[in-house]
C-alpha cells in the first residue's frame, strides 16, 4: 500500500533529479556552440533557452544572452524553478517528504548531491570553471541513479519513480527537437554546410549522444538520421520511444499489481502506438513540428492522468 | 542558565561517588575502560562522532541548514542502572501511570478527585489543557496516555525524584535507540563481556501496544499509521524513523479525510481505513472542526469518528492535563487517590506560587530556588536562582508578583552526575533520565531510556537546546 501523496513525491523527486541533470546538458551543449559559433552566439543561448522552456524568465530578468548570464540562470538562479539547483532543491524536499520509501543509500545520494551542489553553486560560477561544474552536477546526479537503481526494490515505489524519470526526459527531449527542428528539415538542401553541422552537433550534444550516434549510424551527421535516433531509436536511452516503451512497462506493472486499468493507461499507449507505426519519412511527410507539438501536448497530459489516476492529490 | 562560578553543589556521582569509591554496576565497564588505550577512546569519541553524523545524516532533516549543525551532542561513556536499581525505578514508574490514567479518566467523567477536594477544581477547569470535548468520551481500551517518557532525577543513593510526566507526545525514543546502536557499532566487545538488556525491539513493542488498544469494531489486523505535522516539524526525522522500524504509513493531515465514518488515507488505490493513529501533533491542531479553525495539520471530523468509538487515538486528545506543571504538584495526592498507596517515586518539593504563603517564601528565598512557567518546556522561561545574578533575580520576582499563577518553584537540586570522556579524560556531568512507558491492556517498559547530560561542567540544564548531549543507557541484566 502506497500513499497518494508518497507517489506523488516519488514521482516528482525524479523529474526534477532528470531536471537538475538536463539543465547541465543544455548548457554544456550552449557552451560548445558559442565557442564554435561565436558570431551568432546569442542565437544559440536563446535556443537553449527555449529548450529549457526558461526563454520568458530569462528575458525579464536579463538583456544579454550571454554564456555568463544563461549559465547562471540555468544552474544557480533560484528564483528560477527549474535551474539546477532549485530543482535538486525540490528533488530532495520531496526525498525527505518520501524519506520512509527510499533505500538509505538512495537518501543519502540525494541529499550529498544537495549538500555538494548547494555549495558549489553558492557563489557565481567563473567562465573557466564552468566545464567542472558541469561534470560535478553531472556525476552527481548519476550517484543518485546509481543508488536508486542498485539498491530499490521493483515495486510500485520504483514505479512511481521510473515514471517521474521517462515523463520528464522524454517531455526534454522532445522539446530540444523542437527548438531545433528547423535544421533538421530537408527541404532547404541535402548536403549539410558546416553551420548545419555544428546546429546537429548541439542537438545530439544537448541528450549526450553526439558520440553514440556514430557507433549507429555512419559518421556522418544527416538530419533524418538524428530524427530518427532521438524518436524512433529502441536502444537510445533518451529517444522518445525508448522512454515509452518504460513508461508502458511501469504502467503495465502498476495494472497488474492493483488490478485496474485507468485513462493512463490508454494514453500511453495510444502515444506507444504512435511512435511505432510510423517510420522517419512519415513523421517529416506528417510535419516534424506538428508531430512534436502534439507528442508534447500528449506526454503532458499523461502526466496529469497518472496523478489524477493514483490520487497524487 | 548554567550553575558555574556559583556555590557547587555535592552532587552524587553514579559511578564513582566520593565518600564510597567505584559503584558495582559500573565495576565491570571500569575494568575494561582501565585496559583501553587512551589514544584509541579519543579515536572511538570522533568515531561516534562520524557515525552519528552519518546516521543523522541518514534521518537529516534538520531545517534547511547543513545537516550536520543540529545533530545533539553524543557521549561515549554509558550511564549504567543495575537490574535492581531498575526493578525499582519500573515500580514507582507503572504505579505513576496507574494513576495518570485514572486520573484522566475521572476528569472527563466523575471528577471524584475534584469532589473530594483533592485537587482544586479551578485547577482543572481552567487549564488550557483541558478539553470540555472528552468529557464523557471513553477511548477504546480505557486508555488514555499509551506513550510516556517520565522525566527522573536522581540526588542520592536511593533518592529518585519525577521532574516531569510527558504524557502528551515525548519525544527523543529515536535517539535511545539510536545511542544504543552507535554504541554497538563502536564497541561490540563490551556488549559481549557485559549483558545489558535490549531496547532495540521498542518498535515492535510500540506497534504491538498500539494494536492492543484498537477500537473494538476493527475487523482483523488494525491498521496503524503514524501523523506527523509534516518534513518541517523538527521532530520528523523520529516521526519517518518510527514508522519506518513499525511497517506503518507515515500520514499528514492533507492524506486524511473521514470517509463512512472512518478515518481514512489516500493510498494510489483509493482511500484505506484507518483504525490506530499514533499522532504526534497537538490537540489544537487535530481536528479543525472541534480545535483550531486554521489547523491544517489534523482531520477535519475525527473527534466526531473518535466519539464514535471508531479510531483509537494514542495519545488520547486531553492528555496533556495530566502533565501541566500545576497539577505535577499534586501528583502525590493523585497517586495516593487512585492507588490507595503511597507513591514510590516522588515529586520534587513545589511551591505553587498561586497560593499567597508559598508566593511568600518563594520571593524571600529567590536565590535559592528554581523557577519555572507552569506551560513553560525546554527549559525557556525558567530561572535558575544560585545561577542567576542580582538584577536577574529582581527582574523574575517582578513578573513573578505580576502573575504567581503563571510559576511554580523548586529547590535547585544537586542532580546526580555521570562521567563524560573529555580531552582531558574522564569528568563529572550532570543527567537526568527518561525511560518510555508503553500502556495498553498492559504497562511495558523499556529497560534504559534516554540520559539526557549536560556538556557544561557544573551546569545543570539537560535540554538539547540548552546545549545537553545524550548518552546510552545501560539496564545491566543482573
Amino acid at each position: 500500500m502506497l500513499l497518494g501523496r508518497t507517489a506523488n513525491g516519488l514521482y516528482w523527486m525524479n523529474r526534477y533529479i532528470e531536471r537538475a541533470e538536463n539543465m547541465a546538458r543544455l548548457v554544456d551543449a550552449g557552451l560548445r556552440m558559442a565557442l564554435t559559433r561565436t558570431q551568432s552566439a546569442s542565437e544559440e543561448w536563446n535556443s537553449v533557452l527555449l529548450s529549457a522552456g526558461s526563454d520568458i524568465a530569462f528575458s525579464q530578468k536579463y538583456q544579454d544572452y550571454t554564456a555568463a548570464n544563461v549559465s547562471d540562470f540555468l544552474l544557480r538562479d533560484t528564483s528560477n524553478p527549474s535551474s539546477t539547483m532549485s530543482s535538486i532543491e525540490t528533488a530532495r524536499n520531496n526525498a525527505r517528504m518520501v524519506r520512509t520509501a527510499l533505500t538509505r543509500e538512495t537518501w543519502e545520494s540525494i541529499n550529498e548531491a544537495w549538500m555538494s551542489l548547494k555549495r558549489m553553486l553558492a557563489r557565481p560560477i567563473d567562465e573557466r570553471d564552468l566545464p567542472t561544474v558541469l561534470d560535478a552536477i553531472k556525476r552527481e546526479t548519476a550517484l543518485i541513479r546509481g543508488s536508486f537503481y542498485g539498491t530499490m526494490l521493483r515495486n510500485e515505489i520504483f514505479d512511481f519513480s521510473q515514471l517521474g524519470t521517462y515523463v520528464e526526459r522524454a517531455d526534454n527531449t522532445a522539446r530540444i527537437l523542437d527548438v531545433k527542428y528547423y535544421v533538421l528539415l530537408p527541404s532547404l538542401s541535402w548536403v549539410g554546410s558546416t553551420l548545419d553541422n555544428y546546429q546537429w552537433e548541439s542537438i545530439l550534444r544537448s541528450v549526450s549522444a553526439h558520440r553514440s550516434y556514430r557507433w549507429v549510424y555512419e559518421a556522418d551527421y544527416k538530419p533524418t538520421n538524428i530524427a530518427d535516433y532521438l524518436i524512433l531509436n529502441v536502444r537510445m536511452p533518451r529517444s522518445l520511444t525508448f522512454c515509452y516503451r518504460f513508461l508502458g512497462e511501469h504502467l503495465k506493472f502498476l495494472a497488474d499489481d492493483y488490478g485496474a486499468r485507468h485513462a493512463c493507461h490508454g494514453t500511453a499507449e495510444k502515444i506507444q502506438a504512435m511512435l511505432k507505426r510510423g517510420s522517419i519519412k512519415d513523421i517529416f511527410d506528417h510535419g516534424l513540428h506538428e508531430f512534436l507539438a502534439e507528442f508534447i501536448r500528449d506526454n503532458t497530459r499523461l502526466g496529469d492522468e497518472i496523478a489524477q489516476d493514483y490520487r497524487f492529490y | 542558565m548554567v550553575a558555574e562560578g556559583s556555590k557547587r553543589l555535592a552532587a552524587f556521582d553514579e559511578m564513582l561517588p566520593e565518600v564510597s569509591g567505584l559503584r558495582r554496576p559500573y565495576e565491570a565497564y571500569d575494568r575494561w575502560l582501565k585496559e583501553q588505550d587512551p589514544a584509541r577512546l579519543t579515536e572511538k569519541m570522533q568515531d561516534a562522532e562520524r557515525v552519528f553524523r552519518k546516521t543523522g545524516i541518514t534521518f537529516a532533516v534538520y531545517g534547511e541548514q547543513e545537516a550536520s549543525e543540529r545533530l545533539i551532542p553524543f557521549d561515549i561513556v554509558p550511564r549504567i542502572l543495575s537490574g535492581q536499581e531498575w526493578r525499582r525505578l519500573t515500580q514507582g514508574i507503572e504505579q505513576r501511570v496507574q494513576a495518570l490514567n485514572a486520573f484522566l479518566d475521572d476528569i472527563y467523567h466523575r471528577q471524584e478527585i475534584l469532589r473530594a477536594g483533592r485537587v482544586p477544581k479551578d485547577l482543572v477547569a481552567k487549564n488550557e489543557a483541558f478539553l470540555p470535548e472528552m468529557i464523557g468520551v471513553r477511548p477504546p481500551a480505557g486508555v488514555y496516555t499509551h506513550i510516556i517518557g517520565v522525566d527522573i532525577v536522581r540526588i542520592s543513593e536511593n533518592e529518585f525524584y519525577v521532574l516531569e510526566d510527558n504524557a502528551r507526545t515525548p519525544s527523543g525514543v529515536s535517539y535511545m535507540l539510536e545511542n544504543r546502536e552507535t554504541m554497538m557499532q563502536l564497541f561490540p566487545e563490551l556488549f559481549q563481556k557485559i549483558k545489558v538488556r535490549p531496547v532495540e525491539n521498542y518498535p515492535q513493542l510500540l506497534r504491538q501496544s498500539l494494536a492492543a488498544v484498537r477500537p473494538q469494531s476493527t475487523k482483523g489486523t488494525p491498521t496503524i499509521a503514524v501523523l506527523t505535522p509534516g518534513s518541517y516539524n523538527s521532530a520528523y526525522f523520529e516521526h519517518a524513523f518510527l514508522a519506518d522500524q513499525m511497517g506503518v504509513q507515515l500520514v499528514e493531515g492533507q492524506d486524511l479525510r473521514v470517509v463512512d465514518g472512518h478515518v481514512a488515507m489516500r493510498t494510489t488505490e483509493g482511500y484505506k481505513q484507518i483504525d490506530v493513529l499514533y499522532r504526534r501533533v497537538d490537540d489544537n491542531f487535530l481536528d479543525p472542526l472541534t480545535f483550531r479553525p486554521d489547523s491544517a495539520l489534523g482531520v477535519p471530523g475525527i473527534m466526531d469518528v473518535y466519539r464514535a468509538g471508531n479510531i483509537t487515538i494514542a495519545n488520547a486528545p486531553g492528555t496533556g492535563i495530566a502533565d501541566d506543571k500545576a497539577i505535577y504538584s499534586y501528583m502525590p495526592e493523585i497517586v495516593e487517590f487512585y492507588t490507595g498507596r503511597k507513591a514510590i517515586l516522588g515529586n520534587i518539593p513545589t511551591w505553587r506560587c498561586s497560593e499567597p504563603d508559598s508566593l511568600k517564601y518563594v520571593l524571600e528565598h529567590i536565590h535559592e530556588l528554581v523557577i519555572k512557567e507552569v506551560h513553560g518546556s525546554g527549559g525557556y522561561g525558567m530561572l535558575v536562582g544560585p545561577a542567576a545574578t542580582k538584577k536577574e533575580c529582581q527582574e523574575f520576582a517582578k513578573k513573578l508578583q505580576a502573575k504567581p499563577s503563571n510559576y511554580i518553584a523548586q529547590p535547585t537540586l544537586a542532580l546526580s552526575t555521570c562521567p563524560i570522556l573529555t580531552e582531558k579524560g574522564l569528568s563529572p556531568r550532570h543527567v537526568d533520565l527518561r525511560p518510555y512507558v508503553l500502556v495498553s491492556d498492559r504497562i511495558q517498559i523499556v529497560p534504559g531510556g534516554l540520559t539526557r547530560v549536560a556538556l557544561k561542567q557544573g551546569s545543570l540544564v539537560v535540554n538539547s537546546s540548552q546545549g545537553g548531549g545524550t548518552k546510552d543507557t545501560w539496564v545491566l541484566d543482573d
